[in-house]
C-alpha cells in the first residue's frame, strides 16, 4: 500500500493514541511522543514497524501521540490512518493486511 | 446449524463504544453476561471507518473471559452495515445486533451478509448469531415475523429512545410509554421461542428508578436488560437471582421429573403442587440463573 495523502486516526484520550500519516520522502520516518515512552517506547515502535511492514509500506511520515494505548489499539490506529489516507472504506482485507 | 449459544444466559448486555479503547479494553471485570460493541449511535459519523479497526483488533486481541461479544452494526439504511458485518465476523464476534428492524426481510438481508462473511473468513456455518433491535411502532407490530425470520436469531431487544419518538411521546421514567411495546415484544419472543431484552435506563443518578424498572421487566418475563454503565449490572443480577426457596423447589422438580419419567408417570405433586413435564425447562432455567448468580451446588451438575 501507499500513503497517498495525509490522514489521522485516534484521539488523545487515555488508552488511545493519535496517529497522523503523510506521504513519505523515501523511507519510514517515525515521530513518537508517549506518556510511557521510557517504559514502552521500543515496544510501541516495534508494533508500528511491524504493522507498516505487513501493509507493505516503505515510504511514510508517521507521527504518534500515545496516551497509554495497548498494542491492539496502536495497530488499529496505524491501519485506520493508512486506509483513510487511501480513501478505502469497503471490502477491506480483514485477516489479511489487517490482522 | 442450530447454535447452542442461542439460549445462553443474558441478564445484562452492556453497551460499549467500539471506538473508545479505554472502554473496550477490560469490561469483563464488571462481569456482564454480554457486551455490545457499538458501531452505531455511539460512533460519530466521521469516525465510522476507524471504529471498525478498533473493533476488529479488540475482538482479535482481548480476552473477554467468556463474556458474549455482540456487535451493534449500523442500520440497514446506511452505507456502513455490510462492512460492519464483514469486520465483526472476521474479528470473531459471537453475534451481530441489527438496529431498527422492521420486518423479517430486514433480518434476512443481514443474515445473507453474515452467511457470506462466515464463508469468506472461514468461520463455521451458523456460528455467528443475530439479535434484532425494535425501535419503531412498525417494528413492534412486526415483532413475531422478526422473531421467526432466522434460525440464527436468538432474541429481540426494545430500544426505547427511538421507539418513544416514533410513538410521539418520550421516556418518562414511569414506564407507561413503554407498556404496550414491552408486552408485545415479550409475547412475540416467547411465541417464537427466542429471548427478549429490555431497553436501557439512561438516568444514572436515579438508581431506585432503575431498580423499579428492572423489577417490572423481570416480572413481565424479559430475559434481561441492556445496560449502559457497570453500576447497573449488580442490580440486574440481584433481581434475576432466584430465591433460595425457588431454587430448592426447582431442584426437586428436576429430580422428580427425571425419576418419574423412568417409571412412566407424567403428572405428580412436589410439595403439594401439581407438576408435569411443562415445568422442566423453567426449573432448569432457575438452576442456570442460580449458578450464574453464584448459588452453586455440586449436585446441580445434571
Amino acid at each position: 500500500m501507499k500513503v497517498l495523502r495525509s490522514a489521522t486516526a485516534g484521539t488523545l484520550e487515555s488508552s488511545d493514541c493519535q496517529v497522523t500519516v503523510e506521504p513519505g520522502e523515501g523511507g519510514i520516518e517515525l515521530a513518537l511522543e508517549s506518556v510511557v515512552i521510557s517504559q514502552f517506547g521500543n515496544q510501541i515502535r516495534r508494533v508500528v514497524y511491524e504493522t507498516l511492514e505487513r501493509m507493505g509500506i516503505v515510504d511514510i511520515k508517521i507521527s504518534i501521540v500515545d496516551k497509554g494505548a495497548l498494542d491492539c489499539t496502536i495497530r488499529a490506529r496505524v491501519e485506520g490512518a493508512v486506509f483513510r489516507a487511501n480513501g478505502k472504506t469497503e471490502d477491506l482485507p480483514w485477516g489479511g493486511l489487517i490482522r | 446449524m442450530i447454535n447452542d449459544n442461542r439460549k445462553r444466559l443474558r441478564r445484562t448486555m452492556m453497551f460499549l463504544n467500539a471506538q473508545k479503547p479505554a472502554l473496550i479494553k477490560d469490561p469483563y471485570i464488571y462481569k456482564p453476561d454480554s457486551i455490545i460493541l457499538d458501531l452505531e449511535d455511539a460512533v460519530a459519523e466521521n469516525q465510522k471507518d476507524v471504529a471498525r479497526f478498533s473493533l476488529y483488533h479488540a475482538l482479535r486481541s482481548i480476552d473477554y473471559c467468556g463474556i458474549e461479544r455482540v456487535v451493534r452494526i449500523n442500520a440497514l439504511g446506511t452505507p456502513y452495515w455490510r462492512e460492519d458485518i464483514r469486520c465483526a465476523v472476521a474479528g470473531g464476534c459471537d453475534a451481530v445486533r441489527i438496529p431498527k428492524a422492521e420486518s423479517a426481510e430486514d433480518i434476512r438481508r443481514a443474515e445473507a451478509v453474515v452467511d457470506s462473511a462466515e464463508k469468506e473468513f472461514g468461520r463455521p456455518e451458523g456460528s455467528v448469531l443475530i439479535m434484532a433491535a425494535i425501535e419503531s411502532a412498525r417494528g413492534v407490530m412486526k415483532a413475531l415475523e422478526i422473531c421467526e425470520a432466522s434460525a440464527r436469531l436468538f432474541g429481540i431487544a426494545l430500544s426505547g429512545g427511538d421507539y418513544t419518538k416514533d410513538l410521539q411521546t418520550h421516556i418518562t421514567g414511569t414506564g407507561i410509554e413503554l407498556m404496550g411495546a414491552r408486552q408485545n415484544l415479550v409475547i412475540a419472543a416467547r411465541a417464537a421461542g427466542v429471548q427478549c431484552f429490555d431497553t436501557v435506563y439512561t438516568d444514572l443518578d436515579d438508581m431506585e428508578g432503575f431498580r423499579r424498572d428492572v423489577e417490572t421487566i423481570h416480572l413481565m418475563g424479559f430475559d434481561g436488560k441492556s445496560v449502559i454503565n457497570p453500576r447497573q449490572i449488580d442490580i440486574v443480577h440481584e433481581i434475576y437471582t432466584p430465591s433460595k426457596e425457588d431454587v430448592e423447589f426447582a431442584w426437586k422438580v428436576i429430580r422428580e421429573i427425571d425419576a418419574k419419567r423412568q417409571s412412566g408417570i407424567g403428572v405428580f405433586t412436589v410439595d403439594g403442587k401439581m407438576i408435569d413435564i411443562a415445568f422442566y425447562d423453567g426449573a432448569k432455567r432457575t438452576i442456570a440463573l442460580a449458578k450464574a448468580s453464584g448459588m452453586y451446588r455440586e449436585e446441580w451438575e445434571c
